[in-house]
Order: structure tokens, then sequence, then C-alpha cells
């Protein structure tokens, strides 16, 4: 009755085999290793690349331990951790030789150790999360309103243009909260604008109001093109998010939506956390507006009343400069920008690129304001500030435009850097940071592997004593458990954490109660006179039930622990959860299958090691414990 | 090997009355200190900043403290964390400071004043997340909650899933309890224990009323207390030898585990400890109180009515 058909026996030994292959690379730990991808979408990592990387290293006389081309970019593994920099540095000169506009991503780079027919058969090491491996998170919360202001802003600009292209006389456009309002004076006119804007801007509503002289268009938003700007604006802001961290060469970043408006970016060993989170907190967007050079009109403007439609910024180096409420163009129309020196002066300057629409615009502006100054602001955190107010002396077509002015060299790249990474379609701020020095990673690593390994003992050399062969069954089960649970993690790629560690402990812990279950109904079948055989195979089928039961409520929590848990606790509950699955399986199975293995073929067996089995009849009066009969 | 030499069934029952007082004035001594002390909570929930350094040599709090203060931070905590040479800064939610940069001013003024500090971590959290945090953590608590309640319920009676449910949540409150006298720190994390621990004594009590199912079952004559005290009994050493086992591997966790899953491993003991208590003493004598008896796991003779289509309905 104890014995296992073939097919039972193949899949526990095909399972164990298949978790022993998984959990494998985790042994070998990783070596250092240079990853070359690209930092722009257009550039394409291939076969050539692959080609590149090695004969660079060649040339260098730079022996690696093999190349290989993925979706990341090509990795090369290398010996130790010097010759990582060397070959960081020679890759770094020889794929980006111009380092103020980097073409390739070259990295430093972890890669798994392990041999290459495991990673063939896509056994990888499990994926450490930033807690074991150091590194920075953050939450950024996209303000959606914001991103709604801004295109209104951009939209007023628009219905000029259309209005002024039909030669239709208004009395002003002004964005007021979430509407924009434009001014007529006869109503003719405002019908004639209202066709326009309908046939040129569908996602507006326009609605009449005003009477009399006062003629007003009121515009707003569709609810389902808000909800577009929304989408896109978070999608803007997820590729300069990427674009930005590409210069900072991080080999595996993680940049993702979460939520309706949220971000997670997580930057698994990155040291200088300051320059991450100030290359990414950095919210930089141009603007180009005309400067109010009307005589007294700065002065009106410090005393505090300043002239409609204009407002106060200050210039590099201090100088108050009054500056138009409207915006000419953003650095949505940039396509380009680059550091580098004015031409006549040689002072450092940098080199800005405009699309077809932001050249046609500059040229027009440029063309009728002849004599006038336009201010280059760079916003930065809602704080905007005067780059260069230069006079324009020209009409400049072509969409290259200069901007120069007190700048240094360094200030140069930053400020191309920063345009170039592009501007965020809405304002983002830091809702939550965590930054794990790689030193504490390590502990962790540690603290988790020790916490497990001791407890893990304490419980074999437990179970061992008290239960003999029974406990070394189960202690065995356990251990598959354990195999079985990694080996999944490995496979599913999943993030480990230091709570998911815990879990791993504390999953182990709970799965012996199976175990337990099992060998205490054997005892008591043993107990109330049942002999071995069919104790084992009783003890077993009774248990099970009890084991299910109990399984399932706990697979219960973690499940809600999954669904509403968020960052360390989903590491927790993923890792909870598959351990409760993976241990219904070797607890009943693998434990069955290897008692079947050891008692089953005995036909006269009379004696099981499972411990002491104390019988109150022994000692006491037979009494006792007959409730059962 | 045989702990547990036991001759009789265990009177439980006859002492239920006073096992559910003691758990009653357990229960509203937690709540108690729940609502007089409060949690301190992480900075998970309320929002704020928190700074890991490290020092090689013992670190001196007082000058730490002092060089936050000539910085102008105000209503900051400096505590050790785990060693000596740990020290925790804990900065309150601020709406006036730039927050991106806490962590790096704060780093400025330690090295002016007491250096040689390393960063190990940093962790801000805005206020908006705590808030959901706490409210996904309620969530999740009502989702097992309700969640076991239902399976137990269908598994086995409605008086079961109610009073195993009961004596649970008695175990959480005064986990809660314990974390709010002591004023330890109520992280993520705790609250990860507090919910597995549910989870896992609610199959406590899975164990004790799947052997009262069995035993009503099975033998005729006995009483719904003796039925009671008879199932607690014959599982107590199961009851007894996996909570041990699973305390084993919590308390190397408590020693091995470090400062970061300290509270972690303390919510899962005390879990542990009163989710022996509460599965076998509480939830029992509920049971009884509820009235289960044997009639409601007789087997149910199945009436097939004449004409009745798979619904059970007669056309």
């Amino acid at each position: 009755m104890n014995r296992y058909p073939l097919w039972k026996y193949i899949i526990v030994a095909v399972a164990l085999v298949m978790g022993f292959v998984y959990t494998l690379p985790n042994f070998f730990g990783e070596s250092p290793a240079v990853q070359v991808s690209s930092a722009k979408a257009t550039l394409k990592i291939d076969q050539k690349t692959l080609s590149r990387v090695e004969e660079t290293l060649k040339g260098a006389g730079i022996t690696h331990d093999g190349i290989q081309l993925d979706f990341n970019g090509v990795k090369t593994r290398l010996r130790d951790t010097d010759t990582q920099l060397k070959a960081k540095d020679i890759l770094e000169k020889a794929f980006n030789p111009d380092p103020s506009d980097p073409q390739y991503v070259v990295a430093l780079n972890l890669l798994s150790a392990s041999p290459s027919w495991l990673t063939a058969l896509h056994a990888l090491p499990m994926y450490l999360g930033l807690d074991l491996r150091g590194g920075v998170h953050f939450l950024l919360q996209v303000d959606m309103k914001g991103a709604l202001t801004k295109r209104l802003d951009s939209m007023s600009a628009d219905l000029r243009t259309v209005m002024r292209d039909k030669n239709l006389r208004h009395a002003g456009v002004a964005r007021e909260g979430d509407r924009i309002a434009i001014r007529f004076r006869d109503a003719e006119t405002r019908d004639k604008a209202r066709n326009a804007i309908a046939d040129s801007q569908p996602d507006l509503i326009l609605v009449e109001q005003g009477e009399g002289s006062d003629l007003k268009l009121v515009a707003t938003l569709k609810p389902d093109a808000q909800k577009k700007i929304g989408e896109f604006a978070l999608k803007q802001n997820i590729t300069t998010l990427h674009n930005r961290i590409n210069e900072l060469g991080v080999a595996e970043p993680v940049i993702q939506q979460q939520g309706a408006d949220r971000i997670v970016v997580q930057l698994p060993g990155v040291q200088d956390t300051a320059k991450a989170k100030d290359i990414l907190g950095r919210t930089a967007t141009l603007e180009i507006r005309m400067v109010d050079d009307s005589a007294g009109a700065l002065e009106a403007a410090l005393a505090g009343n300043p002239p409609f439609g204009t407002e106060v910024y200050n210039e590099r180096g201090g100088q108050p400069l009054l500056v138009k409420k409207q915006v000419v163009l953003t650095g949505d129309r940039l396509t380009d920008a680059q550091p580098g020196f004015d031409n006549q002066t040689q002072e450092p300057a940098v080199h800005l690129t405009l699309d077809s629409a932001g050249a046609r615009i500059f040229k027009d502006i440029t063309r009728d304001n002849v004599g006038k100054r336009m201010a280059i602001l760079l916003i930065e955190k809602g704080k905007g500030e005067v780059v260069t107010a230069p006079v324009i002396r020209t009409e400049i077509a072509g969409g290259r435009v200069q901007i120069s002015g007190r700048m240094t060299s360094m200030e140069a790249n930053d400020t191309a850097l920063l345009l170039r990474a592009g501007s965020l379609a809405a304002p983002m701020d830091i809702i939550e940071e965590r930054t794990i020095g790689p030193s504490l990673g390590a502990d962790n690593i540690k603290k988790g592997f020790h916490s497990t390994m001791w407890g893990f003992a304490a419980i074999a050399v437990f179970m061992i004593l008290y239960y003999q062969m029974f406990g070394v069954v189960s202690v065995l089960a356990l251990a598959s458990n354990l195999l079985f649970l990694i080996a999944i993690l490995s496979l599913l790629q999943a993030t480990l954490t230091l709570p998911g560690i815990a879990a791993i402990a504390l999953t182990l812990g709970m799965a012996i109660d199976a175990n337990v279950l099992i060998n205490e109904r054997i005892r008591e079948e043993l107990r109330n006179g049942m002999p071995p055989q069919a104790a084992i195979s009783e003890g077993y089928e009774r248990a099970f039930g009890t084991i299910l039961d109990s399984n399932i409520t706990t697979l219960i929590a973690g499940l809600a622990l999954l669904i509403f848990g968020s960052g360390p606790i989903r590491g927790f509950a993923v890792v909870h959860c598959l351990g409760i699955l993976t241990s219904i399986f070797s607890s009943v199975v693998v434990s069955r299958s290897l008692v079947n293995l050891i008692y089953g073929r005995q036909k006269k067996l009379t004696k099981i090691a499972i411990g002491q089995i104390w019988k109150p009849g022994n000692t006491a009066s037979p009494a006792a414990v007959n409730g059962q009969k | 090997m045989e702990f547990f030499r036991i001759k009789k069934d265990i009177p439980f029952m006859r002492h239920a009355l006073k096992f559910n007082i003691i758990s009653l004035v357990t229960f509203l001594l937690a709540v108690f200190f729940l609502l007089t002390k409060g949690l301190h909570l992480s900075v998970e929930f309320t929002g704020g900043t928190l700074i890991e350094v490290n020092y090689t040599q013992a670190a001196d709090l007082e000058k730490i403290r002092g060089a936050l203060g000539k910085s102008g931070f105000s209503d900051f905590s400096v505590q050790n964390f785990g060693s000596s040479q740990d020290v925790m800064i804990r900065l309150p939610l601020k709406s006036d400071q730039n927050t991106s940069q806490l962590g790096a001013a704060v780093m400025q003024s330690l090295e002016a004043e007491a250096p040689g500090a390393q960063l190990r971590r940093v962790e801000f959290v805005g206020p908006q997340v705590g808030k959901e945090l706490a409210e996904n953590g309620a969530m999740a608590l009502l989702l097992v909650v309700i969640g076991i309640v239902i399976y137990l319920a269908f598994r086995f009676e409605w008086r079961f899933s109610v009073s195993a449910i009961i004596a649970n949540l008695h175990d959480v409150i005064i986990i809660l309890g314990f974390f709010a006298f002591f004023q330890w720190e109520f992280s993520l994390s705790v609250l990860a224990a507090v919910l597995a621990v549910l989870g896992y004594s609610v199959n406590e009590s899975v164990v004790v009323f799947d052997r009262v199912r069995e035993t009503f079952k099975k033998s005729r004559g006995l009483t719904t207390p003796q039925v009671l005290d008879h199932a607690i009994t014959s599982t107590i050493s199961r009851t007894i030898i996996t909570h041990g086992s699973t305390q084993l591997m919590v308390l190397s966790m408590l020693i091995f585990g470090g400062e970061t899953l300290h509270y972690f491993a303390m919510a899962l003991t005390i879990g542990i400890c009163f989710g022996i208590y509460s599965s076998v003493l509480v939830a029992s004598p509920l049971v009884m109180w509820l009235g289960v008896s044997r009639e409601q796991f007789a087997p149910k003779p199945k009436k097939v009515i004449e004409g009745a289509n798979e619904d059970g309905a007669v056309v």
C-alpha cells in the first residue's frame, strides 16, 4: 500500500533535478563585466557592435572571458574589477569619442558567473533587489494638472497663430485656470473665429460668453483629451527619464509606470546617488519669450506693479529683466542641444537645433522683432532664470540657435545635457526615495542567509532527534522545498529582497507543520494499534485534508498581501505565496515518495523509526483516549 | 522521544470561562494601550526622511544632534541602530524643505561637526504615500478576514469561521497592543508579519477544528465539551511541536537578522505565542458558546425530489 507507481517517482525525480539545475546559478556568484548599450533610440546594437567591442579590447590587449549580445546590449565578462575598470575606460573612449555627445552607454555591470550551459537553459541567478545589492529607488509623482496647464499654454499660442493666419482680430487670448478665454469686439469675428478654432483644434469645447462689445469665447479641453494628455505626459516623462538615466550610465535601470500618475525608477549599483537625484530631479524646461524694454516698465515692475502680461526674472548675474508672459517657444520644439563655443567671442555656448515647426515660429518671431531683445529662460523646479537675453539682429532661419553669455564651459555642458535629455511634459516630485549603500546590501544578504541557515539547522536537529527516520525524511522534504522555492524564484526572475529572504525563512518554519502533522498522525495510528504500513498510509491520508485547509488559509493571507502590498511587502508576499505552493508538494509528495522508497517494499514491517511511541496502556490503565473507537 | 504523555483528555472546556475572561482582559488592555499610547508608526506610514549612517568608531550621538541643530534641522531624532557605530536619523516631513536634497544636506552638516560618517541608507516617503500604505494595509487586513471567513464557512461551518476569525483578530490586536505598549516601531514589514501571523494562526484553529469534525463524526456518546477536549488534547503535541519549529526559525531571525528584521521577528514571536493560546483556548470555547453540535456534521441524506432539475428547482 505504500508504493508509488513509477511515474510518480519520475515526477519527483524530475522536479528535484529541475530544482537543482535552476538553483545552481545562485551558487556561482557574479563576475565583473562591462556593458555597452545604445544611448539613442535610433542606434541599434547588433552583431557589428559586438565585433567592434571585441576588436577594441583586442587592440588594447585586454583579454576577456566571453562576450554576449542580448536585448540589453553587448556584455563583456572580465576577470577582475581592475580589468573591468580598464576595459570600461577603453570602450568609453572608443565608442564615445565625443564625451559631450555620447552615442553609447558604457556601464559597469555584474554577470552571473555560472557556466554557459546553465545560461543556455535560461537558468539565471535570482535577481537581487536594491536592498541587497545597493542602489537608488525613487517613486515619482507626475503632476497631471501641471501637464494640462502646460498644454493649455501652448494651445493659447496656437490659437493666436490660427487667428492671425485667418486675419481675425481678437482682443486678447489668456489662460484662466483650466480654460482659455479669447476676447472679441464683435460677434461676427467671434463666429468666424469659432469656426476656425473648431476646425484646427478638435480637442476644445467652445462656449460663447459675454455681450455687447465684451464678447468672449471660452475654450476648455474635452475630458478624453485631458486623459490623453495625462497619458502622453506620463509616457513622455518616462522617455525623458530614460534619456537622462542613459547619460548616467547605469547597467540595468528600471523605469516603470505605477498606477495612473506615478513612475518608479530603480538604479541598481548606483553609488553616486547625489548626482542621480540631481539629474532625475531636475525638471528644466526651456522657454523663449520676448523682453519688455519699454521705458519705465521695469522700474514699475520692481516697485510691485508690473505692466499687464509681463513678469520679472533675474538674469544670470543678478540683473532683473522684464519678460512677457507669452511663451514664444518651449523646449518641446528642441531636437538637439550641444555644448560648444561661440564662433566670434570663443565664449562657451550651447547650440540648439529646433524642429521644423519650431524653426518656422522662430523665423517669424525674429523677422517681426528685429532690434528687440528675446529672453531664453531655463525653468527649473518652478523657478526661472534668464540664461541670456540677446538682441535680435536679423531674421534667423533654419532652426539653428546659439545660447551664449556668462556661462562656464561646465555650465554649458550641464545645460546642454539637461536640454538634450528632453524636457518633462509635466513636473514631477519625488514622493518616495530609498538609497541603499552597497555595504548595507552585502550585510543584508549575510543576515538573511544566516537567519535562514541557522533556523533550518535548528529545525533539522530537532526533527531528526524527535522523529528519527521520519525526521530525516521531513528535513529532506523541507530542503527540497527550499530548493524548489529558490528554483522558481530564479526561473521567474523575481526580485529577491530582504523581506523576501525573511519570507523564505518563515515559509520554511511554517512548512515543517505539514510534516509534523503527518508524523504525529502516524504515531497516533501506531498508538491505536495499527500495523506500521497501514499507519503510514493512514497518517498521510488523514493529514492531507488538514494540510490543505491550513495552507489555503495561509495562502489567503499571502494573496491579500500581494494584492494590497507595495514595495517591501510585495517582495515578502510573492515569496510567501510561492513557498506555500511548493511546500504542499514537497511535504506531501516528496516526503511520501521517500517514505515509500524506504519502507514501502518491506512486506513484513514491524517497526518504523519514528521515535518512541508512548502508549498510555504501557504504564497506566487502558481507559484513556478511547473516544475514537 | 515523546514529550506529550497524556493519559486522559485534558478538560480544557471546564475552564473555558476563565480562559475567555483572561483573553478579554488582555484584549482590553491591548485596546487600551492602542488608544492611549498609539502605535509608533515608521517613516513609511507617517512620511518623512530616515537616514542611516555608519561610523568606524562608536558614534557620538550628542555631537550629531548638535551638528543637525546647528544646520537648522528641528524635530529630528537620532538613535543608535543595532550597534553603537550605526546611527539612525529621522526627520519629520516639512513642506518648506527641499526634500530631495535632504539626505545630502544632512551628510554635509555631519561632515562638518561629526566627520567620518558613511551613508548607508536614505529613505524618504512623501505624505500621500504614507496615507496610501495605511489604507492598503487596512484593506489587506479586511480582505484576509473576509477570505478566511468565507473559506472556513465553506469548508466547515459558520460557527467555526466566526470563532476562528474572532480568536485570530484578538491575536492581531494583542500584537498591536504590544507594539503600542513598548512603543516599538511599526513598519511595513511588521504589518506583513501581522498579516502572515493571521494566516498562520488561523491554520492552527483549522487543525483543531478538523479534529473536532472528525471526532463528532466518529464517536457518538460524547458531549460537545468532551469532543472539544479530545480534539485539543490529541492535537496539542502537534501544535506545540509545529509552533516550536516555526519559533526556532523566527528566533534565528531575531538573533541573526539584524535590526531590519528585528521587529518583524518580534511581531511573529508574539503572534506565534498568542496564536497557540488563542486557537486552542479562545476559538474552541467560542465554538462551544456558539452552540456547535453533532447534528451539524451528521451526513445529510441527499433528498432528491422527483422532477427536480439540476438546480434543485421543481419545474
